[in-house]
């Protein structure tokens, strides 16, 4: 409850809750709140390029769609692909750092060292490559950014397995008979819970960003999908005069980051309010 | 509760000879050289020693939780008619550590999860270990684990924590150390052992907690027929509550009698010294010259004689034997090195 009235008073991190909540009813009930749900993949090449109006409040795109619809529908996969990216990396990640952390020895040293390698090298750039690598599509965009997201859940997991192997109770549950894998998952684990959770909180947004980024390459969704990125990507031809063909997927991606980021700075603050505001 | 323990029947947990050593960067360190200790049933045996003089590892080779590296050369630890040494981690973890023999650690601020409620914490214990872990109902039966609750409760009333029933609710941070290092002593006890070693569960404690922690020990020992492993480094606290002592110098066990008559007539020079390095017993501070030697380098022979006021030419050729010295009270030094036939 404490930490509660603490985070409500955390304006900014109560801004990037409403606008994260807002992207997930607007996922949720997207084919409901789009006024043309079926412009996902329709075309209407009479209405093209037409600016904002009441009719179409977003305009329209090259051929004929309502971008405000392919917004809408637009989060449902930016959604989808973040969650399984985070959410797979997560998995990875936060297993290899816990048994690096708690087992050490050359088996941990070689995952941290892997890790390492994968830090090192920024991760969109490692992302485009791998995603190079294997045939252009969605699904192996999000695989790579899932193999190149998991080192960062690595690291803290690491980090905290370590910090908490060495505690008084992890000692004592050993002194009393506690095995191994339960120390490491039924108590450790819970302990890193919440370095884990801000993780996955920026994770999201950082995702969505990437993943934007590999729309935009078209590394990404295939055309007729309602994706932002790719939306950006095919309104070059059209700038600087259709300018409300980049802009509102554009600020949807904005806004969704953003809206992650606050969120994740303000849990943050609440697990560690020594580390306030220091991005 | 005076159980003789000269008499037949062996004692429930036997250290004999133990040698520990760990490899480590610099070299090898023998950790324990030849230590040798009983604990009979129902007796509150204390373990004495400056820090660093292997008491650690005495309990953590007990327990079989030696750290990466060590490695125990020779000797025995016999618990109840097995030896553990031969008990390989499955057993050790099932019937040992936490269910035959409960474990109090030093600090009760740290010991506990700070995540999980104190019930939660202490039920798992006994789900791990407790009774009826062979009714073949799954972990989850709820019988049981009201069984438990119930038997957990009557346990926190004889460690005397204020509102049991409440207290298994919350968290360890909304405990005192005293009430804290209670809750620790009923996870030690909630499986029912027949051993429960304590390692330094006072220290941590202010004074006056400190006795009334002892007090709870002395009752908790009689009251639930088990015998205690009392591991320390103050002998104001041996004097209040342990019946045998052993006394340990840099891995050695150096002297072995009844608390009283240890106390009043110790043979070693060390524990000569230490006892009169107590506050007190001193008059003034006084400390023991030099620092417990390195256990990567000891001293040959008696691993104290560098330090000792009375040590001879001999101190440093050989290892004293240990022997008899008085009623129930051995010594192992050269000044007590032949006994009067």
């Amino acid at each position: 409850m404490l930490l509660l009235r603490k985070f409500s008073k955390d304006l900014p991190a109560v801004l990037g809750l409403a606008i994260v909540v807002l992207v997930l009813v607007a996922a949720l009930l997207a084919p409901h709140l789009a006024p043309y749900p079926l412009d996902a993949y329709e075309s209407h090449l009479t209405r093209r390029l037409k600016p904002p109006s009441a009719e179409y409040p977003f305009g329209t795109d090259n051929i004929g769609r309502d971008i405000f619809s392919r917004v809408i529908l637009g989060t449902r996969s930016a959604l989808i692909v973040s969650l399984s990216v985070v959410s797979g990396a997560m998995a990875i990640g936060v297993t290899l750092g816990l048994v690096a952390g708690f087992y050490g020895r050359w088996a941990g040293e070689a995952i941290m060292r892997v890790t390492d390698v994968f830090l090192a090298v920024p991760q969109l750039i490692l992302a485009l490559a791998l995603a190079q690598l294997f045939s252009p599509s969605l699904e192996s965009a999000m695989l790579a950014l899932t193999l190149t997201y998991w080192p960062f859940f690595a690291r803290i997991v690491y980090a905290e397995t370590r910090r908490l192997k060495a505690s008084l109770f992890v000692d004592a549950l050993q002194c009393i008979g506690a095995s191994a894998p339960r120390i490491v998952f039924a108590h450790i684990l819970p302990n890193a819970a919440s370095p884990i959770i801000v993780r996955l909180t920026i994770g999201m947004g950082f995702t969505i960003l990437t993943a934007a980024v590999l729309g935009f390459l078209g590394m990404g969704a295939p055309p007729p999908s309602p994706d932002w990125g790719l939306a950006i990507a095919e309104s070059r031809q059209h700038l600087p005069d259709t300018w409300w063909f980049a802009t509102f997927p554009g600020l949807a991606i904005f806004l969704t980051v953003l809206g992650f980021n606050l969120l994740g700075d303000g849990l943050r603050d609440i697990v560690d309010p020594r580390l306030r505001r220091s991005r | 509760m005076a159980a003789d323990p000269t008499n037949a029947r062996p004692p429930l947990l036997s250290v004999a000879n133990l040698r520990v050593s760990i490899a480590s960067d610099e070299g090898l360190a023998q950790v324990l050289d030849g230590v040798s200790l009983d604990v009979a049933e129902g007796r509150i045996v204390g373990v004495v020693g400056e820090s660093g003089c292997g008491k650690s590892t005495l309990v953590r080779a007990v327990l079989g939780i030696l750290p990466r590296g060590a490695r125990t050369e020779s000797g025995s630890i016999h618990f109840a008619g097995e030896d553990l040494l031969t008990l390989d981690e499955r057993a050790m973890t099932r019937r040992i550590r936490g269910r035959a023999i409960g474990f109090i650690p030093q600090d009760p601020y740290l010991a506990l999860n700070p995540v999980f409620r104190v019930g939660t914490q202490l039920l798992e214990i006994m789900r791990w270990h407790g009774d009826g872990s062979e009714d073949g109902a799954g972990p989850f039966n709820r019988a049981r684990r009201a069984r438990h609750r119930l038997w957990l409760i009557q346990i926190l009333k004889a460690v005397q924590l204020p509102d049991p029933e409440q207290a298994l609710d919350r968290y360890p941070h909304q405990f005192s150390g005293g009430q804290r290092q209670r809750l620790l002593i009923a996870g030690a006890l909630a499986c029912r052992p027949r051993l429960v070693i304590a390692d330094e569960p006072t220290t941590a404690l202010d004074v006056t907690t400190q006795l009334e922690i002892l007090k709870l020990l002395k009752r908790l020992v009689a009251e639930f027929g088990v015998s205690m492993l009392f591991v320390t480094h103050d002998v104001g606290v041996v004097a209040q509550l342990c019946d045998e002592v052993a006394v340990m110098y840099a891995g050695q066990s150096v002297e072995w009698g009844g608390t009283g008559e240890l106390l009043a007539r110790p043979r070693h020079p060390y524990t000569v010294s230490l006892l009169a390095c107590h506050p007190d017993r001193a008059d003034g501070l006084v400390g023991i010259a030099g620092q417990v030697p390195s256990a990567l380098a000891p001293p040959t022979g008696c691993r104290f004689h560098p330090r000792c006021g009375k040590a001879m030419a001999a101190c440093a050729g050989t290892k004293p034997e240990t022997t008899p010295s008085g009623d129930r009270h051995t010594v192992a030094c050269m000044l007590y090195g032949v006994p009067d036939a």
